[in-house]
Formats: structure tokens, C-alpha cells, sequence
């Protein structure tokens, strides 16, 4: 049984190397455009918060297996051919996205009015409040919710394996359908994830000792 | 675009998903019920206890909190029986996970709801001679549950969300009525709208009942 998984170890690897890289991908993607969609809910038009928000309450209101389905198999429907692993990342990243834009939203709506009130007052411009008085102390308040919701992002990437990408969750099953040996391997892979995540979340805990409290 | 849509094929076989539907919803009233009790138990034993249970009950939080629940379904229902002769259908075994899994989140919530209770109000308890007993029934716990009822109905709300990975180890639920008709009728972009649809009416009017439900207590303190 050991030496049938340390044998098996190389596989196991490279899996937990797509893996990273999926979750690596849509953390950075989703950021991105939850961000700037975020301040599209703050400070956008109606079109554009109306938009944003019913984006953002469809996605969250879906099991992201329901919307990894529909992404796979209804842009080739329409016409849209990705390969299955960028319509997996897609999907995960079209999740987190919605996730990113409601940390966004609590993190300006917690700043106190009379931030942007006293910066309207001593004169700076529309922009000049938004990146030298609000974003600057938004961004603390976003950081933990937002290194929190890392560790959703490797494990929601384990979903992947049903569109047959090998990452760590399918190279364990992969492993187990060759050697029979179900409850090591699960166990095993467990302990990988288990590994990743916790080290992240101890990441977070120090960065949000080191960044998110805000003095009064 | 070349895609016509047509529902027709959807409504035949709809059986699959108002019945994945009733069945998703059920999944989650029985895993979050068990999930209760594995989360109270926990929490009221943690607060109250040594080193050593502590130290169990954070591990078994931290374990599950930090792993896929597709694995941790597969690992129940593929891995356990290999390992303990026993033998269980899928849907209990997904309950089973879920419930194990839902008791671990819930463990913290409870956790920290118990923290909350205002200190007075067992002082206030131990002074009209409550035993700590009638202390936690009567004082400790309607408060807590109070002050972490709308982090239950989120949980509730998520994990009937996840009753949607039932359909990995073929669980009739919603997602897999939705495959089932996507694999047989090709309908793939209906039948993937018809789900979404209700998703999301499902789960609005859960919370939607659930936050009045809210109101309701929270306006008896």
C-alpha cells in the first residue's frame, strides 16, 4: 500500500500543481474585475448598479456547481469554444468575482461619511477623495474578508475534476480507480488541502494583525 | 447564434427537477437539524472544557473548514465503507457529510454566540438561584440562539446550496436532475436557465422567510 502511493506521488503533484495554478488564476482574475466592479456599485451610474447588482445576486444566489455546468456546457451551445480548463476558471472566477464585489461594497459603505465630507470640505476633487481618503482606508477593511474567502477559491477549485481536469482532487481519484485504495488516498489528499488552506489562513490571520486594524 | 431556444423537452421531464428540487431542500433541513445538535453539543463542551477537548473539537473545526466538501463526500462515500463494514446509500451518506460538515461551522458560530451572552445576565441568573443547569437552558442558550439566528439561516441557505455536490455520488437531487436532462435532451442552455431560475427563487424565499423570522425574535429582547 505505501510504496503503491509514494508511487503514486508524482501524479499526485501535478495535480496539486493544477490546482494551485486554477486557484492562483482566479484569485488574480477576480480581484481584478471585483474590484472595478465594486466601485461600479459604489459609485457608478443607475444602469451600471443596477447591473452589477443583479449580477452579483444571481451568481451568489447559484451553487457554483450549477454555474460550472451551465458555463461548460452553454458556451459551446451559443457558439463559444474554451477549452475545458479556462471554462472552469471562468466559472470559479465569474463566483468569486460577485464575492469580491460585496467585500468591495462593505468596505466603502463602513467608512464613515465624514471622511468624504471633511475631504469635500478642505476642497480635493471627486478622484483625489476617492484615492487619497476613502481607498486608503477601505482597503483595510476588504483585506480580511477578502484573504478569508483564498482559502474558498482552492477549495472550491477542486469542482474542476468534474470537467475532467486533472487537479489534485481528480489525480487522487485517478490514483484510487489504478490502486483500490480509497480511504488512504482521500485521506491523503485531504491533508494536502488541509495543508494549503490552514497555511493561508494563518497568512491571513498575520496580515490582518498587520494591516486591518483601524485606529479611531 | 444558431441556438434556438425551446423549453418543450424541459417541461416533459420537469418531474427530475421539481422532485431534484423537494429532495435538495431536504438534504439540507436534515443535515442542518443534525448539524445543530453536533454544533451545540460541541460548542457548550468547549467552552467548559479542558486542554485536550478543546483541542479535538478546534481540530475537527479546522480539518473540515479547510477541506473540499467534494472531497469529503467521496471520502464518506467512497472511502469509509473500505475501511468499516457498513453499508449506506448515497443520500445518507451525503447527509451524513453534510451534517458533519454543517457541524462544524456551526460549532463556531455557537461558539462565539455563547461568548456574547452578556456576562450579567448569568449573574443575573445565578442571583434568583438558577443551577447551572436551568442557567444554560433557560438563560445561556435562548439568548445565543437568538443573537446567531441570522448566521444559522445563512448557513442554511449556503448549505442547501451545497446539496448540489450530492449529485457527484448520483443523488437525484436538483444539479443532477439538471445533468440528467442536459446528458438525455441536449436542452443544455434551458435546462441550465430553468435550474438557475430555481435556485435562486428557492433560495431568495428562504431568506426571505428566514430574515422575518429574524425580526421576529430579535424584537423581543
Amino acid at each position: 500500500m505505501l510504496s503503491q502511493i509514494l508511487y503514486a506521488l508524482p501524479f499526485l503533484a501535478e495535480g496539486f500543481a493544477v490546482t494551485l495554478w486554477v486557484s492562483l488564476l482566479v484569485v488574480v482574475l477576480s480581484l481584478i474585475a471585483g474590484v472595478l466592479l465594486g466601485v461600479g456599485l459604489v459609485y457608478g451610474p443607475a444602469p451600471l448598479r443596477w447591473a452589477v447588482r443583479i449580477f452579483s445576486d444571481t451568481i451568489r444566489g447559484i451553487p457554483i456547481l450549477v454555474l460550472m455546468f451551465f458555463v461548460y456546457y452553454g458556451l459551446p451551445a451559443v457558439g463559444l469554444h474554451l477549452q475545458s480548463f479556462w471554462a472552469a476558471v471562468l466559472a470559479l472566477t465569474l463566483f468569486k468575482t460577485a464575492q469580491v464585489v460585496e467585500y468591495v461594497r462593505g468596505a466603502v459603505a463602513s467608512i464613515p461619511k465624514g471622511q468624504s465630507e471633511a475631504a469635500m470640505a478642505i476642497g480635493l476633487t471627486f478622484r483625489q477623495r476617492l484615492t487619497s481618503v476613502i481607498f486608503p482606508q477601505a482597503f483595510r477593511r476588504f483585506l480580511p474578508p477578502w484573504i478569508n474567502g483564498v482559502t474558498d477559491a482552492v477549495k472550491g477549485s477542486a469542482l474542476v475534476s468534474l470537467l475532467g481536469i486533472t487537479d489534485l482532487m481528480q489525480a487522487v481519484n485517478q490514483v484510487i480507480g489504478r490502486t483500490y485504495e480509497a480511504m488512504p488516498l482521500y485521506i491523503l489528499g485531504a491533508l494536502i488541502y488541509f495543508a494549503v488552506n490552514y497555511a493561508l489562513s494563518y497568512a491571513s490571520r498575520m496580515l490582518e494583525r498587520r494591516f486591518a486594524f483601524i485606529r479611531d | 447564434m444558431g441556438y434556438t431556444l425551446n423549453f418543450n423537452l424541459i417541461w416533459r421531464h420537469f418531474d427530475k427537477l421539481w422532485g431534484g428540487l423537494l429532495l435538495s431542500l431536504e438534504l439540507a433541513v436534515i443535515s442542518i437539524a443534525i448539524g445543530i445538535v453536533i454544533g451545540l453539543v460541541l460548542a457548550v463542551w468547549y467552552v467548559s472544557a479542558g486542554r485536550v477537548v478543546r483541542t479535538i473539537i478546534a481540530a475537527y473545526v479546522e480539518f473540515i473548514r479547510n477541506v473540499p466538501l467534494i472531497l469529503l463526500v467521496y471520502l464518506v462515500f467512497y472511502g469509509v465503507p473500505t475501511v468499516i463494514d457498513l453499508a449506506y446509500s448515497a443520500p445518507t451518506s451525503f447527509v451524513v457529510t453534510l451534517s458533519v460538515y454543517s457541524g462544524a461551522y456551526l460549532v463556531e458560530v455557537f461558539r462565539s454566540g455563547l461568548e456574547a451572552v452578556p456576562r450579567g445576565q448569568l449573574d443575573a441568573g445565578k442571583a434568583i438561584g438558577l443551577t447551572p443547569w436551568q442557567r444554560l437552558v433557560h438563560v445561556r442558550l435562548p439568548t445565543m440562539l437568538r443573537i446567531t439566528l441570522p448566521a444559522l439561516s445563512n448557513t442554511f441557505i449556503s448549505l442547501f446550496k451545497d446539496t448540489s455536490i450530492a449529485s457527484v455520488i448520483s443523488v437525484p437531487e436538483l444539479t443532477y436532475g439538471a445533468q440528467w436532462i442536459n446528458f438525455n435532451t441536449f436542452r443544455i442552455v434551458e435546462v441550465y436557465l430553468v435550474t438557475t431560475a430555481m435556485y435562486l427563487v428557492t433560495g431568495y424565499a428562504l431568506l426571505f422567510a428566514l430574515r422575518l423570522v429574524e425580526r421576529r425574535f430579535r424584537a423581543a429582547r
